[in-house]
């Protein structure tokens, strides 16, 4: 299957520091991908690449066949939704105006973006009479389903989710995941989703890509990593997340 | 919106720039004498079919000297003395044939003398002077112990204090410098011994003052004249020559007057038919109030417009950092450094500016300029990297993601910073009448010549209320302009 995101030999560098390796990934398209590993692993910094937040020291990261570059940036992001832990939902804006920023601004049909607006919400099971309110009214579930709303407005190809569920209190967390697994499938969206929780990756992505200091240390479904681990830090990973839910 | 905005503004420019008439302007100095002459000059040339613009207590020699070369006004009344000393900077006392030369080469003429000279004098109280048997300046040698108050013209000037002590060997350690008015009252609670004054100063008498003897012949004459330029038009030039003689004793008691009633067109009128004594004309506030408010707001609101325009933008750069937004941090904040007394002096020989209410509108801008970029910029800066990168992200343009982003989220920081340059522009906008652009300043600069109290108030008051209306209106304003989702 030809990949609709692909990273050939990208490296990025903070002060000397290396946040990721050269790096080769190829992310096909109608799957969910989860980047998976510890804090500083370098799978925030991934996606941020991706998205071009962040520009690559070395390599090129494509976007269907595109090469993302500062020129084309813009094209690729207004393809992509992006959705961030606390959901960078902006505070002066009403739900409403939050999802339908973009397209109002590239001038998109009234009638279209309602129409559009009302799908999301039964989607993301939020309910109608939370868009007149601001993000500061909101609970942090609803947040980050508006969040969600957002970068699914204009039927992004891909979706990108920075640890998305991360600031949420258990029950609620448990609830949107389930939410989402919906919506992925639904939708047969493609997306990449960022995490540090083994459960939440096993249960939401097809494949897995567990990383550690900057480099990809294996990828696979979450029963490979199980069953055939590649090194001894894959194990103890998987055996500490473990640990911790039971 | 902002077109209309800018037209507005270049209207009101404009207006207050050039007027179609062309009227003489009268200028003059800021001491009670010369706002008198200054009034007798304005009926003068009216009488004679002139319309007159007055600009009244302007500043010192300098600022009148140069706004009459620069074409601001037309004529102000000076002293033979001051001309020789201070303009034409000669030793020699010249005769008035010689000054009259060496004035035409400035484009200036000088009318013939008005009849009466008032020199500087040294005073001192009546009591004291008696009891240490003190008569003229050589007596004050005895008396080193002496505290002496002088203006800050007389330390300065080449006929000054320097000179004079030189000339008589006063070497006394106390002297220090004081407002005219001020140093009156300094005087009479004993603050100061010694002060400097003009012999024809109503204050002399009022105060039971005696005037010390020059009896070393240093005070150079100071004949009261006109000065013009010569492109005036010839009968306004003869019926300046021609008016008539003012005596030293007609000055003294104009002076007097003019202190009493506390207003000089009144006084300046007693030259032409001495009206019944003490019958001064109500003064009527209420006109003249708004008339002064009107003035002081359209200082400070035009000046606050530009500072917005020119701040905002300035703000977004600086809020980028780099070698140029320090720049711009840097010389904005310099310019707040600056006194702004001193900044209203720099710009004044400034080439279209001068004595004018630009050149007023041009300081309080850039006074405004410091709030509005610092809050700008460190608004901008503030936003949290999350919601920049979500903006970023979401794929707007730079321009889209600063306008429909970036600023209404700073928007609180911004506002913050134009209400202090608004609050600020009012407290300054009071010193635009040092160089005759009116405002709330005028009474308390009046005040503080005549050393009244009450109509010092008369500015002050006001101008503090207007201050406090102005912050209360921009605390209805944040209501409105601040998105109600950031108010939660």
């Amino acid at each position: 299957m030809h990949p609709l995101i692909e990273l050939v030999g990208v490296s990025k560098s903070f002060g000397g520091t290396a946040a990721l390796h050269p790096t080769d990934l190829a992310f096909p398209p109608g799957l969910t991908t989860a980047l998976i590993g510890p804090s500083g692993c370098g799978k925030s910094t991934l996606l941020r690449l991706i998205i071009a937040l962040l520009k690559p020291d070395t390599g090129k990261v494509t976007f269907d066949d595109l090469e993302v570059t500062e020129t084309s940036a813009q094209q690729v992001r207004r393809r992509v939704g992006y959705v961030i832990q606390e959901g960078g939902l902006f505070p002066h804006l009403t739900a409403r105006a939050n999802v339908l920023l973009l397209s109002r601004h590239l001038g998109r049909p009234a009638s279209k973006m309602e129409e559009r607006l009302e799908q999301l919400c039964s989607l993301s099971r939020f309910p109608r009479n939370g868009l007149d309110r601001y993000p500061a009214e909101l609970s942090g579930g609803q947040r980050q389903r508006v969040s969600l709303m957002r970068a699914l407005m204009l039927s992004p190809e891909v979706l990108l989710l920075d640890e998305p569920l991360g600031a949420l209190d258990p029950l609620v967390r448990s609830s949107l995941q389930k939410d989402l697994k919906e919506i992925f499938a639904r939708l047969k969206q493609t997306a990449v989703l960022v995490t540090h929780d083994m459960g939440e990756a096993a249960y939401l992505a097809d494949e897995i890509v567990l990383m550690n200091e900057g480099r990809i240390v294996q990828r696979g479904t979450v029963v490979d990593l199980r069953d055939h681990p590649a090194s001894a830090f894959v194990s103890e990973f998987i055996n500490a997340q473990r640990s911790a839910a039971f | 919106m902002k077109a209309r905005a800018l037209f507005g503004l270049s209207l009101l420019l404009t207006t207050t720039a050039v007027d179609a008439e062309k009227p003489v302007v009268v200028g003059s100095k800021k001491f009670t004498e010369s706002y008198v002459l200054g009034g007798i000059a304005k009926t003068v040339l009216e009488r004679a079919g002139f319309p007159v613009q007055e600009r009244a207590g302007m500043g010192g020699t300098i600022i009148l000297w140069q706004a009459l070369r620069g074409a601001q006004i037309d004529v102000y009344p000076e002293y033979t003395g001051t001309i020789g000393e201070e303009i034409l900077k000669t030793k020699q006392p010249l005769s008035q044939d010689e000054m009259r030369r060496a004035l035409a080469r400035f484009d200036v003429g000088i009318s013939a003398d008005l009849g009466f000279n008032n020199t500087y004098a040294l005073v001192m109280r009546r009591t004291e002077a008696e009891r240490l048997g003190i008569r003229s300046i050589s007596d004050l040698r005895r008396h080193l112990e002496l505290k002496v108050g002088l203006t800050h013209e007389f330390l300065d000037r080449q006929d000054g204090w320097r000179p004079l002590a030189a000339t008589y060997g006063l070497t006394m350690p106390n002297v220090s410098g004081i407002d005219h008015a001020i140093g009156y009252a300094a005087l009479a609670k004993s603050s100061i011994d010694v002060k400097d004054a003009y012999s024809t100063d109503a204050k002399i008498q009022e105060n039971d003052l005696v005037v010390l003897r020059d009896d070393l012949h240093f005070f150079p004459e100071y004949k009261a004249v006109f000065l013009y330029r010569l492109e005036l038009d010839p009968r306004a030039i003869d019926a300046l020559n021609h008016f008539g003689r003012i005596d030293e004793e007609k000055m003294t008691s104009l002076n007097a007057a003019a202190e009493r009633s506390k207003d000089y067109a009144y006084a300046a009128s007693l030259y032409f038919h001495s009206a019944p004594n003490d019958a001064a004309p109500r003064r009527d506030l209420g006109p003249k109030l708004a008339r002064w408010i009107g003035r002081h707001l359209q200082l400070a609101g035009i000046s606050l417009l530009l500072s917005v325009l020119i701040g905002l933008p300035l703000g977004i750069v600086a809020s980028r950092g780099g070698p140029i937004g320090q720049a711009i941090l840097a010389v904005v904040g310099m310019i707040q450094t600056i006194p702004s007394l001193a900044l209203l002096a720099l710009l004044v020989p400034v080439p279209f500016l001068g004595i004018s209410a630009t050149t007023a509108i041009i300081a309080l801008f850039l006074y405004g300029l410091l709030p509005i970029v610092r809050n700008t910029a460190t608004g901008l800066q503030d936003i949290p990297p999350a919601l920049r990168d979500s903006a970023i992200a979401l794929g707007l343009e730079p321009a889209a993601r600063l306008r429909k982003i970036y600023l209404p989220l700073a928007s609180r920081t911004i506002l913050a910073g134009i209400k202090t340059s608004a609050v600020i522009n009012i407290g300054t906008a009071t010193l635009a009448a040092l160089i005759g652009a009116g405002g709330l300043g005028e009474p308390i600069l009046s005040g503080l010549n005549l050393n009244d109290n009450a109509t010092i108030l008369e500015g002050a008051i006001p101008a503090a209320l207007l201050a406090l209306l102005v912050q209360g209106l921009f605390d209805l304003l944040d209501r409105f302009l601040i998105p109600r989702g950031l108010r939660l």
